[in-house]
């Protein structure tokens, strides 16, 4: 039996530290992994664990990050709790595997500590990564924090192994910015820890030697759309209230609320950020001080980004006047991911609000609460004008020549 | 809000002091954080680490910092590193380095009115440890300093910090931390 680790209620950890601690405490079976810059010290953490006793299952070093998805596939397929971590590159490499699970109905759960993709080579946070999960079939929850790092990590397995979900989950926290910053986590203890998520119940599993099974089979015209319309069923009806309820149970236990949508400030809002990662917080730090200033300022910050929480943001944006959607990514040739996703969100609906885009934290570069307040002031100039003041995609914390488009 | 900048050179433990630090300082109730800008940053390359520490939560992930604090714990960072980036007018500098105060702000102008101290944490943790790793002993340099805990405190709760070094390592640094709260001017 693995040993027990004894925490103090409050750690000083990483985000790193805190997805590691997490991947202990609910005792996974197989981590396979293969370590890539920023998230390695999930996995150099892991092993410290498993070789110092703290850990039962197995802890596989692969070749690469498709070779440790695919492990990892093949270890949950066989019917055991599954995780690794990666980033970026990393990410990049798994994503052929990573439809592989999700199709194949595999509760793994994916640490992905979000990181900018080459070229240039670049090893600090934007969320490239996170954006090229988002038609994978994998739930995607974010973390803003280290505290959020490891709590939804014991949230993803609670979901994604229910038998009424059987899907993959990755958690996202912010390279460096998250994963490299160190704070305050309250820590459950190890029996807390693992009780919540509880004992694995396999489904479907290969080991189950009398109930033989097939998994990862081939269909073509004659079964596959039934297959993924399965698979997009389970996403849209089954996940949002699991987690819902997952979010609900956790609060009972640990006194931490968590939203599939979170708000800050929004009931009165006139003028709102929507935003993903450490940007959340800082975000509304700075929205206080613009409320301090006079201005109904508010907050979203999406909690679970797959599957896109539609009715819920739209329910929360109905009475804005002017929306900045704020993406750390590079859309290369269209608008922002996030804008896309709102402008859908509030397409059909009454709410007539501004909404623009900003590119912005390319790369790990800095958002400051300079640039927020930057955006603050656009969106009452928009609020008051009733309509765009700005170009629709800007770029922010860009040096040189102002770009931007449409 | 204070803040804390550390100029450091991959390598000499800039982030496991800051680290250190904000994990002492967590113990006492306040909320802190520690990071740092790494970059691909090889041994020995210049590199910043800091640290927040605040009565509520911090909420502020902007790297940039207007610090009330700026440790140096290599002695050439004062002439290659935009160390002063930032600054307040109250803004206090911990500088290592084998000059006494007056000569190192006659070798740098930028140091000039400003609130700065000098200690040789690489001596002392030469000294002591036994290598040049001078992240402990600007702690204590900081604690004479901001006279931000009693010393007793801080020694007791680095010993935990450090748990899982050798225990003539742990014993090295509570001397190290000693000489340089005493040496600092």
């Amino acid at each position: 039996m693995a040993d027990n680790m004894e925490l103090r209620d409050i750690e000083v950890w990483d985000g790193n530290m805190a997805a590691s601690q997490a991947l202990r405490q609910v005792q996974v079976d197989v981590v396979a992994a293969y370590p890539i810059t920023p998230s390695t010290p999930i996995v150099e953490n892991y092993g410290n664990f498993s070789a110092n006793g703290y850990v039962d299952g197995e802890f596989v070093m692969t070749e690469s990050e498709h070779g440790a998805m695919s492990c990892c596939i093949g270890a949950s397929a066989a019917g055991g709790r599954v995780a690794t971590a990666t980033s970026s590159q990393g990410f990049a490499l798994m994503v052929e595997t990573l439809y592989s699970a999700s199709g194949m109905r595999l509760p793994i759960i994916l640490n992905v500590v979000n990181r900018a993709i080459g070229a240039p080579l670049n090893v600090n946070g934007d969320h490239s990564d996170m954006y090229m999960g988002r038609d994978s079939g994998w739930i995607q929850l974010d973390a803003y924090c280290p505290q959020d790092a490891y709590d939804l990590n014991f949230i993803a397995f609670k979901v994604a192994e229910d038998h009424d979900v059987r899907l993959p989950a990755m958690v996202h926290q912010d390279g460096f910015m998250t994963s490299h910053t160190a704070q305050g986590v309250h820590t459950m203890t190890d029996e807390q820890g693992f009780s919540f998520v509880g004992e694995f119940q396999p489904m479907n599993d290969m080991l189950d030697l009398d109930h033989p099974v097939t998994h990862g089979v081939q269909t073509e015209e004659d079964w596959h759309f039934e297959h993924k319309a399965r698979q997009q069923h389970a996403l849209m009806t089954a996940v949002l209230p699991k987690i819902q309820t997952a979010f609900d149970d956790f609060e009972k236990l640990t006194g931490r609320k968590y939203n599939l949508v979170e708000t800050y400030n929004m009931e009165d809002a006139e003028v709102a950020v929507v935003c993903l990662g450490t940007s959340v917080e800082t975000a509304v730090e700075v929205m206080n001080e613009m409320r301090a200033a006079g201005l109904k300022a508010g907050v979203v910050g999406i909690r679970v980004f797959r599957p896109w929480p539609l009715e819920q943001l739209a329910e929360v944006l109905k009475n804005v006047k002017a929306v900045a959607a704020l993406d750390r990514s590079s859309p290369h040739g269209t608008v922002g991911a996030l804008y896309n996703e709102i402008a859908g969100t509030l397409f059909n609906t009454e709410t007539k609000a501004v909404l623009t885009n900003y590119i912005y934290g390319l790369g790990g570069r800095d958002l400051t609460k300079a640039h927020l307040k930057t955006i603050y002031g656009d969106l009452k100039a928009n609020a008051d004008a009733g309509k765009p003041t700005t170009p629709l995609q800007q770029y922010i914390g860009l040096r040189g020549p102002k770009l931007s488009f449409f | 809000m204070l803040e804390i900048r550390w100029h450091s050179r991959a390598g000499q433990g800039a982030v496991t002091g800051a680290k250190g630090l904000a994990d002492v300082v967590s113990t006492t109730g306040k909320h802190v954080q520690a990071f740092a800008f790494y970059g691909s940053a090889k041994r020995g390359a210049a590199m910043t680490a800091y640290n927040r520490v605040d009565d509520k939560v911090i909420l502020n992930h902007e790297k940039y910092m207007a610090p009330d604090y700026v440790l140096v714990i290599d002695p050439a960072l004062v002439y290659v590193a935009d160390f002063t980036a930032n600054e307040k007018p109250d803004t206090v500098y911990i500088i290592t380095t084998h000059m006494t105060t007056a000569e190192l702000i006659a070798s740098q102008p930028k140091l000039e009115g400003k609130k700065v101290y000098t200690v040789d944490c690489i001596k002392i943790s030469q000294e002591t440890i036994g290598k040049a790793i001078p992240n402990t002993p600007m702690l204590g340099a900081l604690m004479k300093v901001s006279g931000m805990y009693e010393m007793d405190f801080f020694k007791e709760s680095m010993i935990r910090v450090l748990k899982k070094l050798p225990q003539k390592i742990i014993d090295a640094n509570m001397i190290a931390i000693q000489r340089a709260y005493d040496e600092v001017k």
